[in-house]
């Protein structure tokens, strides 16, 4: 892949090589990476959703603990955008439930008697912006404000509960759980990383065999085990952390592998060389003069290392192993749909499907980009 | 060689070796000790277990030793294939297993097979016809396999087939099948259930693997020993089969040392989604009722069949592949 980015490198006019001469490695950086047109989209869209993750209360309509019986399993209801003289003026109806004497399935048929306006930031349920600022405002609304009885814009669960609200929640949940997974393993990979590039010898020797051990052990039962053992007492906090815990031990192999590449690389660089001659001393040259020049690479690892963790939580949750209900969470949705029963009878609960594969895809794409403008000399 | 040999060796003892000692650690994790369930499993039968034979009963397993006198004498059961008994089911945990640690075996070396034979084909045809249409598909059905979890695969071809073509993927025995002793309509009947698990275990390994089998030929058809073959005139079947695939394909046998856990995990996951009986579910209700010596027990072996698994492939290799045997010496 990197043979292919080299060819365009070189062959420019003059005046650009100037600029090429010139131009400081983060601009470098920048230019190999906007050619990687998959990686720019990618990037934009996991800046999409963490946009989501950031205004999850708010782009959610719907109180996503709020519970309806009488509303269990509705399917995804559109929004009339046009009222009947033909004006632009979304509505939606309010839904009436009947439940079929036979089979005691509920069906619902919309009531148009009295349809309801759809707003743009409107008022909804009570909740706090990033934690502090209370607020009630909501990207979608409905004029009388109560959503919950006519807005279901991807259907409801067995509980009544509104997903399209869930899966925006359940959204700030899975992707930080990922970043919070991924900055522990980079800790672990950066020291242990680290020691084993600098200090080579018996620590290399001893952190290299770990590493080949964890690698060899298939993990997932590994860590369904760990799982298990949190205790059903604990608090969602308490047990969002320790999941954390367990997942980012996942990921740290591969990172402390890529650091310890790069330190093993540099070591012998004439311009690491320099700096001890001149006399610096050996953090100096760590953070001034390494670090600087694989950070790139350590951001390309970690955008590969996420998808990972937020597969890990995901799989752990689906099977009951990792975050529990009332926590909501991608792996909790879908655990719903776990059995045919439930899919035959509301397809719809599989969308939280798409979202988990189009961030992973990003996520890999991102990374391939990143790790090949990561070496811009290349 | 030898060296090598023993060095490997080595090195997977070390490995099993720390696998016992995490599955120990998982076996110590919850809380409460054997004789509290024991305690707790005959005053839900009926009959009750004073402290004091409580207290009794830990002293004669040994539970009021320190934890490394009991790791060793834990150990030492397991070697001689001692592995307790279930709580669950009440019945030692070897016989409660039985056949389904060898239909894991099977589901999971059937999806490496698997693995194999596909990317191996499409890695070659996409490198070969780079930048075709057959390329492209290839390549998107691989970004999507690299990117859909297993358990989410498995939920997404079950729900199609169910709602397609109404047939139920789950289970890997007809109705009829699934109690009676094996025999070859039995074996008949596993080898018509097994290709669509294995093909749903297989597809993200084989995503990866074309990937890299696409990357390395692509650099070794830029050779120039591959242009000096050309001009001298020999069939383009020849000049691509005859060395760059050879030389392209050593990530086959090098990648197995993680693909195997890898799909081990997966297997895991995706039966308990299928309902496959292997031992996939058993670890999951083992896990969810906290029958910590058959879960342990489970680890275990998967651990250690997966490093017995790696070895044995690591020293075909070194058989088949001379710069191993070779660059190792030094």
């Amino acid at each position: 892949m990197s043979g292919l980015a080299v060819e365009g490198g070189i062959v420019e006019a003059p005046a650009a090589e100037n600029r090429v001469a010139v131009a400081s490695q983060r601009q470098l950086i920048w230019w190999r990476f906007r050619k990687h047109k998959l990686a720019m989209v990618s990037a934009v869209i996991v800046a999409l959703f963490y946009f989501v993750a950031l205004f999850a209360d708010t782009l959610a309509c719907t109180e996503p603990f709020d519970t309806q019986a009488t509303r269990g399993y509705v399917p995804p209801q559109p929004i009339h955008w046009f009222d009947a003289s033909g004006h632009f003026h979304p509505q939606v109806s309010a839904l009436k439930g009947k439940r079929d004497p036979r089979t005691f399935k509920l069906s619902y048929a919309p009531d148009a008697s009295e349809p309801r306006d759809v707003v743009l930031f409107g008022h909804g349920y009570p909740y706090h912006l990033f934690g502090v600022i209370p607020m009630d405002w909501h990207l979608f609304a409905v004029s009388d404000g109560r959503p919950q009885d006519s807005l279901f814009l991807l259907g409801t669960d067995q509980l009544g509960r509104d997903v399209y609200s869930r899966l925006v929640i359940a959204t700030r949940t899975s992707l930080t759980i990922g970043l919070v997974g991924v900055s522990l393993s980079l800790i672990l990979g950066v020291l242990l990383g680290g020691i084993s590039g600098l200090y080579g010898g018996v620590a290399d020797l001893v952190i290299q065999r770990v590493i080949e051990i964890l690698r060899s052990i298939p993990t997932i039962p590994l860590w369904m085990g760990l799982a298990a053992a949190v205790p059903a007492s604990w608090s969602p906090g308490r047990v969002y952390f320790a999941i954390t815990i367990i997942i980012s031990l996942i990921g740290w192999t591969e990172l402390a592998r890529v650091v310890r590449g790069r330190f093993l690389a540099l070591r012998h660089e004439d311009f690491i060389t320099a700096a001890e001659l001149a006399g610096a001393s050996r953090m100096r040259i760590i953070f001034r003069h390494m670090v600087p020049s694989f950070l790139s690479h350590i951001i390309a690892a970690v955008s590969l290392a996420l998808p990972a963790m937020i597969i890990s939580e995901t799989t752990l949750s689906f099977l009951g192993l990792g975050l529990r209900p009332p926590a909501i969470s991608w792996g909790v949705l879908l655990q719903d749909a776990q059995n045919l029963q439930t899919l035959g009878l509301a397809p719809w609960l599989l969308v939280v499907a798409l979202p988990v594969i189009v961030v992973i895809l990003a996520f890999n794409f991102l990374g391939d980009g990143l790790r090949d403008a990561a070496d811009p000399y290349g | 060689m030898l060296p090598y040999i023993l060095r490997r060796l080595g090195l997977a003892l070390i490995t099993i070796w720390a696998i016992t000692v995490v599955t120990f650690i998982i076996l110590q994790l919850p809380p409460g000790d054997f004789v509290d369930a024991y305690v707790a499993q005959a005053s839900a039968s009926g009959s009750a277990i004073s402290a004091a034979e409580a207290d009794a009963l830990r002293v004669a397993y040994g539970l009021n030793q320190p934890l490394w006198f009991q790791y060793v004498k834990w150990l030492g059961h397991v070697v001689t294939g001692d592995f307790g008994r279930s709580f669950e089911y009440g019945r030692p945990v070897t016989e409660v297993i039985g056949d389904r640690l060898w239909l894991t075996v099977l589901l999971s070396l059937g999806a490496i097979v698997v693995t194999w034979g596909l990317a191996l084909p499409i890695g070659i045809y996409s490198a070969v016809r780079q930048y075709s249409i057959g390329d492209y598909v290839f390549t998107l059905i691989g970004f999507i396999g690299l990117a859909t979890p297993n358990f989410l695969l498995a939920l997404i071809v079950m729900y199609f087939g169910l709602h397609w073509f109404n047939i139920s993927f789950g289970g890997l025995f007809s109705s009829d099948q699934q109690l009676a002793p094996w025999s070859w309509a039995k074996v008949l009947d596993l080898a018509w259930h097994l290709p669509v698990p294995m093909l749903i275990l297989a597809l993200p390994g084989t995503a990866q693997l074309v990937r890299i089998m696409r990357a390395n030929l692509l650099d070794e058809l830029r050779r120039p020993y591959v242009v000096t073959a050309r001009a001298r005139g020999l069939p383009e079947r020849q000049v691509i089969f005859r060395y760059p695939v050879r030389a392209a394909l050593n990530p086959f046998a090098s990648t197995i040392g993680y693909l195997l856990p890898f799909t081990v995990s997966g297997s895991i996951i995706i039966s308990v989604v299928l309902s496959l009986p292997t031992v996939g579910p058993l670890l999951l209700s083992s896990l969810l009722s906290q029958d910590m010596l058959l879960a342990s027990t489970i680890i275990l072996m998967l651990g250690v069949l997966t490093v017995i698994g790696t070895l044995l492939s690591d020293l075909l290799l070194m058989w088949i592949d001379p710069r191993i045997r070779l660059g190792q010496l030094k």
